[in-house]
């Protein structure tokens, strides 16, 4: 349980650097409302201060460019002293009135956990209080600011999803029922390309969390205070009958092993879905699962990467990447870039991750968009010819005269954010046409002004030559 | 501790709405909604003074708390800087459980020492926020001992989250300028026509609309507080002759404080629309010629008015026609809830509905002179209200702050950003244009037609 243990934790930074400067990491709270959005009817609940709420509830927006339901407990400097229980108790009963959800999605904050409060046994009391609250499902997850970031907020919440509304006696297995944990760095485009490959080999996916119901940006018919889809808490309860357990995601490794204790389901977690073995083991265990073959739309897929694979062979080769963001999304970008020949020449994650060492090449740092920045300037120029970050790498890639390639958590400056597919065989091949277009883009520059001489001009006539070709 | 501090910083003489309450609304304090669990929305007292106080582009702005504060909110404000940009550095102390548990104070000195020696700020602002707050953090003495040992302003900013609202962080905010950086330094020079804006945070480049005006007619900003703003100028602000109160009823406790303090006279007033924007003008000129400047400031003046509201009005005529006639919806906050209106009203629109959650009763009051008695004052409107509203095509267009964006959108009706994340300046004469030209491109544009299209199947009788 305590993959996230203090002794790492407060090895994350230096003690040279006392402070984080432009921060990568996010709060964990903000993960834990994340992932509960991903249910359907739900309402997530952030237990703090309001200005816990409205930054998240802010970042969100811009993110995913849609209304977003989180709600706040509100607690004043009073109740932050005395005991936040009355908060939590008229907050639900307000959502429970106003808003009818099937789902309130509790997620504490470094200010509630502070004073170490137990929170799960007052909600026992505060349900004990409320029978008419009848089947509405409280979930809390503990997600206070002070133990990781965004990732470590989703993957608790999904874990307290699987330890509240799957039961222990599930009933019998049904054969084709699969369940997915689906990590933080997948968008809805990607949850809704999972599901569409999972099914094509006749398999039944039971998602967790499903963004792609909720978070699609689809044109309701009407307004609704919740989440307008996602998983319902019906097939929750069926996940303990499934097969197995697909994680995506090393993040969704301590939830899939809790529902295997629970359950007895069995688990299989995939590091990364972009790439081609990536994909290719997915898709083998798929077969496994199913007993089906691949139909011919997934078999024309792979070869349509295969094909990707070849003709950008030469544009992508031996560039060089830097890499910012949660440890998911540097496996995956930074894996799958290593398939090609690309060298990620420096990652900066939020937290440790000790295994990423294995798929960064360059220098891993555990720390901040600052360190990337000092990194970059102790780089050789031409080192690093692309930055994979969130909207707030967009400042260090123009200093640094680099392009930017936007990925993770948030992108506020640039639309489609949640629909941008990267997993699968055409996810893949989407995210290397778009990488190889920055290199050659940028590449031509480079390879143009080093080349162009700026001595000794040709011709007779010319008193100076171009310095550059810009 | 910051209880106390906010209780007096209710009892505001400069505020009408204050001054008409009894004693014990005056101690609940002018947050017109009390936080709901489970129905808030909005801002808490950090947001607010970090609002108020990070367009001080050249400070160092350090967040004294766990990622939360900051990590999710750096760099989202579009207050805009023409010189150093250190502003826009997000820095926390990012407490650990273990900071928290040991207490932060070592690590909140390390940092600023860090800070100052790469950065080398004029001064550095320390938010406190809620945990340091609760757990007892002297973030006041380590600031001090700080100054001391580093030879640069270090500010606490006694605002966590917990303790309020917004617009509480926003006063919060005032009192640390005054009683920690207004009159700590003299200006190089100064002149007969020094002002000081107050509430003007150059969103978008608003203070770059309106200086033009003032630099044509001779008037110097002494110190914009905060936008675009330098420590030092910020630091010298007492040297003025009048101060502005621009849009922010929150920052009247300021300008009556250095009113009291240092003898600045001040009046609240608005660069939204031709009409505000000549009327603070001439109040800006009329106060500059009693404290001394040269008496043809006001001829001055009144030519400048006359010229740009004739060249204003010709660039509108473009496109009122389009705008005369439709129905808008605001739902902002405050100040602007009247001071939009009339901007609306000079573009020929009707607005048919303003929300006065954050307004006082004097903006009430306004809104009612422009609207008349029969104007829809809508409170806090539920996201649900809104849709049913905007559905049922009560307004042709709504403008509101970004998350009310999703609302609108959603039932097809147009909308315009008029808060803090927009990217459009809307202030003086040049900033009405704009305004226009925005409004008259979201509502002529041909995708609301466009997306309400009915589906094919949808449509009957076509199938075959």
């Amino acid at each position: 349980m305590d993959t996230y243990g203090l002794g790492v934790m407060n090895a994350a930074r230096a003690p040279s650097k006392p402070c984080a400067i432009k921060p990568l990491k996010l709060s964990p709270a903000l993960g834990g409302a994340l992932a509960f959005l991903g249910l359907n009817r739900a309402l997530p609940l952030l237990h703090g201060s309001q200005g816990c709420t409205a930054f998240a509830l802010v970042l969100a927006v811009r993110h995913f460019r849609e209304a977003i339901p989180l709600q706040t407990t509100a607690m004043s400097e009073i109740n932050a002293i005395l005991g936040g229980t009355d908060n939590l108790e008229q907050a639900i009963d307000t959502i429970f009135k106003r808003a009818a959800p099937a789902v309130i999605g509790i997620c504490s904050t470094a200010l509630t956990e502070t004073r170490d409060d137990d929170i799960a046994g007052d909600l026992k009391l505060i349900r004990g209080r409320h029978p008419e609250w009848g089947d509405l499902a409280v979930v809390y997850a503990k997600t206070p600011d002070f133990l990781g970031s965004l990732e470590q907020g989703w993957a608790a919440a999904v874990e307290a999803i699987v330890e509240a509304l799957v039961p222990p006696l599930a009933g019998p297995r049904r054969s084709g029922s699969v369940n997915v944990l689906a990590g933080s760095h997948l968008t809805p485009g990607d949850v809704e390309a999972l599901r569409e490959m999972i099914e094509a080999f006749g398999l039944t996916p039971i998602i967790l969390p499903d963004l792609s119901g909720s978070l699609d940006g689809h044109v309701p018919d009407d307004h609704v205070p919740t989440t307008l889809g996602g998983t319902d808490a019906e097939a929750i309860a069926r996940m303990g009958q499934s097969v197995l357990t697909l994680a995506v995601g090393e993040q969704m490794r301590d939830a899939a092993a809790a529902l295997e204790r629970k359950c007895g389901v069995p688990f299989q977690v995939f590091g990364r879905l972009t790439g081609l073995a990536a994909c290719d083991r997915f898709v083998a265990k798929l077969m496994a699962i199913s007993g089906a073959t691949a139909p011919e739309w997934v078999r024309r897929q792979r070869s349509r990467l295969v094909d990707a694979m070849l003709d950008s062979h030469a544009s992508v080769s031996n560039r060089q990447v830097a890499v910012a963001g949660e440890p998911d999304m540097i496996r995956a970008v930074a894996g799958f870039l290593g398939d090609l020949g690309v060298h990620t020449a420096v990652a900066v994650t939020p937290t440790v991750a000790p295994d990423l060492a294995a798929v960064v090449g360059g220098r891993l740092i555990v720390g901040d968009l600052d360190d990337l920045e000092t990194a970059l300037g102790e780089a050789e120029a031409g080192d690093v010819d692309l930055i994979i970050a969130n909207s707030h790498g967009e400042e260090i890639a123009r200093s640094c005269g680099v392009p930017l390639y936007r990925a993770g958590f948030p992108i506020f400056d640039r639309l489609g954010a949640g629909h941008r597919v990267t997993v699968g065989y055409e996810g893949s091949r989407e995210l290397l046409f778009a990488l190889a277009n920055l290199f050659i883009e940028y590449g031509h520059h480079q390879r143009a002004a080093g080349l162009a001489p700026s001595a000794n001009p040709i011709g007779g006539a010319r008193e100076h030559a171009p310095a550059s070709s810009h | 501790m910051a209880n106390r501090k906010s209780a007096a910083l209710f009892d505001e003489p400069g505020c009408t709405t204050n001054r008409a309450k009894s004693d014990t609304q005056r101690k609940i304090g002018c947050s017109a909604r009390s936080l709901a669990p489970g129905a808030a929305a909005g801002g808490c007292a950090f947001d607010g003074a970090k609002i108020a106080l990070q367009p001080i582009a050249d400070a160092a702005h350090l967040v004294h708390g766990p990622i939360a504060c900051e990590g999710n909110s750096w760099d989202s404000r579009h207050a805009l800087s023409s010189g150093p940009q250190l502003f826009r550095t997000g820095m926390t102390t990012d407490l650990s459980e273990l900071d928290i548990i040991h207490g932060g104070e070592k690590k909140l000195y390390r940092a600023i020492k860090a800070i100052v020696e790469r950065f080398r700020p004029p001064a550095v602002f320390v938010y406190v926020t809620c945990v340091p707050a609760l757990t007892g953090d002297d973030v006041e003495t380590v600031c001090a001992v700080a100054s001391e040992d580093f030879a640069t302003p270090v500010i606490p900013v006694d605002a966590p989250g917990f303790v309020g609202s917004k617009s509480l962080g926003n006063k919060l905010a005032g009192k640390v300028l005054l009683e920690r950086v207004i009159g700590t330094r003299e200006p190089a020079t100064v002149t007969a026509c020094d002002i000081n804006l107050i509430g003007e945070y150059n969103v978008a480049g608003e203070l770059w609309q309106v200086k033009p005006l003032l630099d044509r007619l001779g008037i110097r900003i002494l110190a914009a507080i905060t936008g675009d703003g330098r420590y030092a100028d910020v630091a010298s602000a007492h040297r003025a002759r009048v101060n502005m109160v621009v849009c922010s009823q929150a920052m009247v406790a300021l300008a009556r404080g250095m009113e009291e303090r240092f003898g600045i006279p001040f009046f609240e007033g608005s660069f939204y629309g031709i009409g505000n924007t000549s009327d603070a003008l001439r109040r800006l000129a009329d106060h500059l010629v009693r404290a001394g400047a040269p008496a043809d400031l006001a001829d001055r003046t009144e030519a400048l008015i006359a010229g740009e509201e004739q060249r204003t009005n010709d660039v509108l005529a473009r496109y009122r026609l389009q705008l005369t006639g439709k129905r808008v919806l605001l739902y902002t906050g405050g100040v602007k809830s009247w001071s939009v209106v009339s901007a609306l009203h000079e573009l020929g629109m009707t607005v048919v509905g303003t929300s006065v959650r954050k307004s006082t009763a004097e903006d009430q009051d306004r809104i009612r002179d422009l609207l008349g008695e029969e104007a829809m004052l809508v409170g806090q409107v539920p996201a649900k209200e809104m849709y049913r509203r905007l559905r049922a095509g009560e307004a042709d267009i709504l403008m509101s702050g970004g998350r009310t964006q999703f609302v609108a959108l959603k039932t097809k009706t147009p909308w315009l950003d008029i808060n803090q994340e927009r990217d459009d300046a809307y202030a003086g004469y040049d900033g009405i244009a704009s305004l226009a030209r925005r409004l008259h491109g979201t509502l002529t544009s041909p995708v609301w037609a466009e997306v309400r299209r009915p589906a094919p199947w949808t449509l009957t009788g076509l199938a075959s």
